[in-house]
């Protein structure tokens, strides 16, 4: 069965989803990600979507229950390198992932969750949705 | 000659075969061409000063020369006929320029409907005795030139439709700029009315430079937006939204007391940081990315 990554870099997971999502996936997904949070004690999920050209309802709901999980576990989650059609099919479909903080590339992903690990009140940084 | 009142399917053929007009028209184009030219001075043709009478007169004498040629190929009830291919030709160059020349639609097709005038006149003076068939001769003729003004009337407004269609998409282009003002800072100044085709090229547009520039921080003036209402607050909250998703924050600038005051009445919630100056927004942007620009003390020489 196919399997999607988790890398630890520093004190966050970066997970980079190539390819496209169904449910099996998705939950597979969850349960990884969670496990590894608990075990690797990361505080920081950064989701690099870079590779997607379509994003529907369910990939952005399964965005959502990720980043909220994560918070139950004490980490941020960072959604990053989402393309313009993408964004603006998004919004169009009123999906505006409110509560997922957004960066433009990992780079600037891992700048702003390493941001919101120090100080996560300090939601001010590029993307912080309150 | 004309036959009388033969059914309506064999007269037309008749009566094409049997019109005197083609005969009438070649025999006496000067004299036609003058008073057509005349009359169309007379209707005002000239003046708007677009176009001069010399000119007037060489459109005039072309066409006919074209509408003489177009009715001896006998196929006068047919405009889209082979035969009438030049006169066509000549008459979409000739509306075209008048659309672009800025003349009305009238004026236009006046240059077709005025030449009845001298041509009725002439068909009176040489079928004189014969009541029939000048009626006969004088519906063929309406019929041909009503086609003709017709298709007159139809190019130009094709033109005009061109033309407009053209100016929408300048429009469109010109209103529609992404300036990079700072490191990780842009600005997108919006002019006139936003409705969503000029939303989702703005989107476009700035998500783009967004990804390119790297961008951190839009600045979306609403300086030259005229009025703000529930519609374009949707635009914008989209907008921001898609921008957002990018990973990019945006701050709205330049709203006018008027339009703070039709936001709170209509209720509407943008939930974004809005200031009033773009260089308020520009100096929240700066403090956000980290930046500072400082004034040195001395002015350079």
């Amino acid at each position: 069965m196919e399997q999607i990554p988790i890398l630890k870099v520093g004190r966050c997971l970066l997970v980079s989803i190539q390819i496209d999502m169904h449910d099996k996936l998705a939950m597979a997904l969850q349960d990884d990600l969670t496990q590894k949070l608990v075990d690797t004690r990361a505080r920081g999920v950064l989701i690099d979507i870079s590779a997607l050209d379509l994003v529907d309802s369910f990939i952005g709901r399964m965005l959502s229950n990720i980043a909220a999980m994560a918070r139950v576990l004490d980490a941020q989650t960072v959604v990053v390198g989402m393309r313009p059609q993408v964004a603006i099919t998004l919004v169009e479909l009123g999906l505006t992932l409110t509560g997922i903080h957004t960066a433009l590339d990992v780079d600037k992903g891992l700048a702003l969750i390493n941001r919101l690990i120090d100080d996560p009140d300090g939601g001010s940084g590029a993307g912080g949705a309150q | 000659m004309v036959t009388k009142c033969p059914p309506p399917s064999a007269e037309q053929e008749m009566a094409t075969d049997g019109s005197v007009i083609p005969t009438l028209v070649s025999k006496h184009e000067a004299k036609v061409l003058t008073s057509w030219v005349q009359s169309q001075i007379a209707f005002g043709s000239l003046r708007s000063g677009q176009i001069k009478e010399d000119e007037l007169k060489a459109q005039s004498k072309e066409f006919l020369r074209l509408f003489s040629e177009g009715l001896k190929s006998g196929a006068i009830d047919d405009i889209t006929a082979p035969a009438w291919s030049a006169t066509r030709d000549m008459l979409g160059d000739l509306s075209r320029s008048r659309a672009l020349q800025g003349f009305t639609p009238s004026e236009t097709a006046t240059f077709i409907f005025s030449m009845k005038e001298p041509l009725f006149t002439l068909l009176r003076q040489h079928v004189k005795d014969d009541a029939e068939q000048l009626g006969e001769e004088i519906w063929i003729a309406t019929k041909v030139l009503d086609k003709l003004g017709l298709f007159t009337a139809e190019v130009y407004q094709q033109s005009r439709d061109d033309i407009i269609k053209r100016q929408a998409q300048e429009l469109l282009e010109l209103s529609t700029p992404v300036v990079e003002l700072w490191d990780k800072i842009v600005a997108v100044p919006l002019i006139g009315t936003l409705d969503s085709e000029r939303t989702q090229m703005v989107m476009e547009n700035l998500l783009n430079h967004i990804v390119k520039s790297g961008a951190e921080i839009a600045i979306i003036d609403i300086t030259g937006v005229p009025t703000v209402d529930t519609l374009v607050a949707q635009h914008l909250i989209k907008t921001v939204s898609a921008a957002r998703l990018m990973g990019a924050d945006c701050i709205i600038s330049g709203i006018r007391p008027q339009i703070a005051q039709t936001i709170v009445h209509l209720g509407l919630q943008l939930d974004v940081v809005s200031k009033a100056t773009m260089a308020d927004a520009f100096a929240l942007a700066l403090k956000r990315t980290g930046q500072v620009v400082t004034r040195t003390s001395a002015k350079p020489a």
